[in-house]
């Protein structure tokens, strides 16, 4: 469960809060989905949530407890992050790369026991790229790189799964490809999920519960059914939005654009 | 891959028993293992004194300092997730060189190999201080350029104390300056391995993080790291190796930069093989560059400029190779 009370962020000298007195709570096994225009604080609410940002004013509970004061290993054990795509420096493959997610398991002066090994391949194999274990992580196309990735937060073994953009750098297949692999793993495992989208049709789609950010404050929140609709999302992106059903999917489209 | 490991790992000891067998004053490899033996059970001969305090000592000094050097360079690649550095370029052999030259000229009570590690220690401070940006961040370009700056601050320095100094003492400031283990003794051996060893040992222990740390602060974060602490450790580790190196041998360039990547391009960038393969790679390479700076000609050229004419043309290999992604962020 995440549980988010009043959390609000300013950066030094800045006139105002890029997030403001925030409150919102994800039930353990759910998939919520942050949505909001470029600059409404969606990253800043993400890495406070992650306790990565110091000095954010509110607090932040995982699974109950409360995350000021955790040091990052606990903190890791509690909740594991999906960045979004980057380059690293050195071309790890991709086994190495989740065996990374082992760190918080990991003691101090030792290196990753065969367990470890074990934990980490078999991360890959549930999200279906088993395969691609030896391959340079560099080298794998971008959708196999966010699966990798999800892998690596799967190895951590934490409760709570948090994913910044995990679409951002895909293709429309890859898209759905990769949100169907955290739907079915956040199912099997029990999973609570926090993800940042910038699709409102693929929020629809995937989670099970909308948090609509603007200008640092939410402005709605609730099942998808009853957040998205074309007024809230009008709201939300400053754009006339159309509707069309079909099949018993709705769709949403800019009207203006 | 096993074959691979094993055959680096033997590389330095017979790197040592090839450069054992040749020299200025010509013994045959019968006569060498024939000393060898005579010297452990305590016969006195002048081959025995050749190769037992002339050549074994400087064969040594030469393996720990490669030693020392390259798994400098392979940590602070990785926790600076900069491939383009080591000790050298970050200004940290400078620095060390600055502090040894004040102390041979004017502060002979202080230790060598403190005041290496001081000068050092404050180069790299400085030179991660000019490259930081206002969100904490680092560019690679920006952390290359504040090396350079250093180092050209530092020389500039040296210079100055060469200026001043007395000319006995100039002369062996201008010896050491260039890069050299034709002075080498078993004291200076012990000296430097004491600071190689504190410095190599933590790294060896830790690098399995170097993986972690190298995906980036708030990657590492999130995976439970407590990134800023490490970093601390691991700089210090990787100055100490460097500059108790540097104390005994002057500076020598590049053998941080070009061994770490020669291994990764053998085993792969895993730190776990890295530094281990890293230690044998730069003693093998360092005995190697030394048996060729002592036999080469008549004269016993400076090893420094052995490692710089093989290292920067590598260097400009590595900016080519991988253009771009060197130089982004």
């Amino acid at each position: 469960m995440i549980r988010v009370e009043g959390l609000s962020f300013r950066h030094h000298h800045a006139p105002r809060a890029v997030v403001e007195d925030v409150s919102f709570t994800v039930d353990n096994g759910r998939i919520a989905v942050l949505l909001g225009p470029n600059g409404s604080g969606k990253t800043t609410l993400f890495k406070c949530i992650a306790g990565l940002w110091k000095s954010c004013g509110g607090t932040v509970r995982l699974d109950g407890r409360e995350t000021d004061g955790l040091s990052f290993r606990e903190r890791a054990l509690l909740l594991a992050l999906v960045p979004q795509d980057h380059t690293p420096p050195f071309p790890y493959t991709a086994l190495e790369t989740v065996l990374m997610g082992r760190a918080p398991h990991v003691g101090l002066y030792a290196s990753p026991s065969a367990r470890d090994v074990d934990k980490a391949r078999a991360a890959l194999e549930t999200v279906g790229v088993g395969h691609l274990a030896d391959r340079p992580y560099t080298r794998v196309s971008g959708g196999e790189r966010q699966l990798i990735l999800i892998a690596r937060a799967l190895a951590q073994e934490s409760p709570i799964l948090l994913l910044d953009e995990p679409t951002s750098h895909l293709d429309f297949r890859n898209q759905h490809a990769v949100l169907s692999w955290v739907r079915r793993v956040a199912g099997d495992k029990g999973l609570t999920v926090l993800m940042t989208l910038h699709d409102p049709n693929l929020a629809a789609h995937f989670a099970h519960q909308v948090v609509l950010l603007k200008e640092g404050c939410v402005i709605a929140d609730g099942i998808p059914e009853q957040v998205l609709n074309e007024g809230s999302l009008e709201q939300l992106y400053g754009v006339g939005i159309g509707t069309v059903a079909d099949a018993g999917r709705r769709l949403f489209y800019p009207r203006s654009a | 891959m096993r074959t691979k490991t094993v055959l680096i790992i033997a590389a330095p000891f017979l790197a040592a028993l090839l450069s054992l067998f040749l020299g200025a004053y010509g013994i045959s490899p019968l006569q060498v293992l024939s000393a060898l033996r005579d010297g452990l059970a305590g016969v006195d001969s002048p081959e025995t004194a050749i190769i037992l305090d002339i050549r074994l000592p400087r064969i040594v000094l030469a393996g720990l300092a490669g030693l020392a050097l390259a798994t400098s360079g392979a940590t602070l690649q990785a926790v600076l997730r900069n491939p383009l550095v080591d000790p050298f370029i970050l200004g940290i052999s400078s620095g060390a060189a600055f502090g040894c030259d004040l102390t041979i000229g004017f502060a002979p009570f202080i230790p060598l190999q403190a005041a290496a590690f001081l000068g050092g220690g404050l180069a790299v401070l400085v030179a991660c201080l000019i490259a930081r940006t206002g969100d904490g961040g680092m560019s690679r370009l920006s952390l290359v350029l504040s090396g350079v700056i250093v180092s050209a601050f530092f020389s500039a320095m040296v210079s100055l104390i060469k200026f001043f100094v007395e000319p006995m003492k100039l002369q062996s400031i201008v010896f050491w300056l260039m890069g050299s283990f034709s002075l080498a003794e078993w004291s200076q051996a012990r000296s430097a391995g004491i600071g190689i060893l504190l410095g190599c040992v933590p790294v060896l222990l830790l690098r399995w993080r170097l993986n972690v740390i190298s995906m980036g602060d708030e990657e590492a974060r999130a995976m439970g790291i407590n990134v800023s602490r490490k970093r601390v450790v691991f700089i210090a580790a990787a100055t100490l190796a460097a500059t108790s190196a540097v104390a005994v041998s002057g500076i020598i360039g590049w053998v941080g930069l070009m061994v770490p990547h020669l291994v990764r391009m053998l085993a792969g960038p895993d730190h776990r093989r890295l530094i281990p393969l890293t230690m044998a790679g730069g003693a093998t390479f360092m005995i190697l560059a030394d048996t060729v700076a002592r036999n080469l000609t008549d004269f016993d050229i400076p090893v420094g400029i052995i490692t710089a004419v093989a290292g920067a043309p590598f260097f400009v290999y590595l900016m080519k190779r991988n253009g771009k992604e060197c130089w982004g962020r």
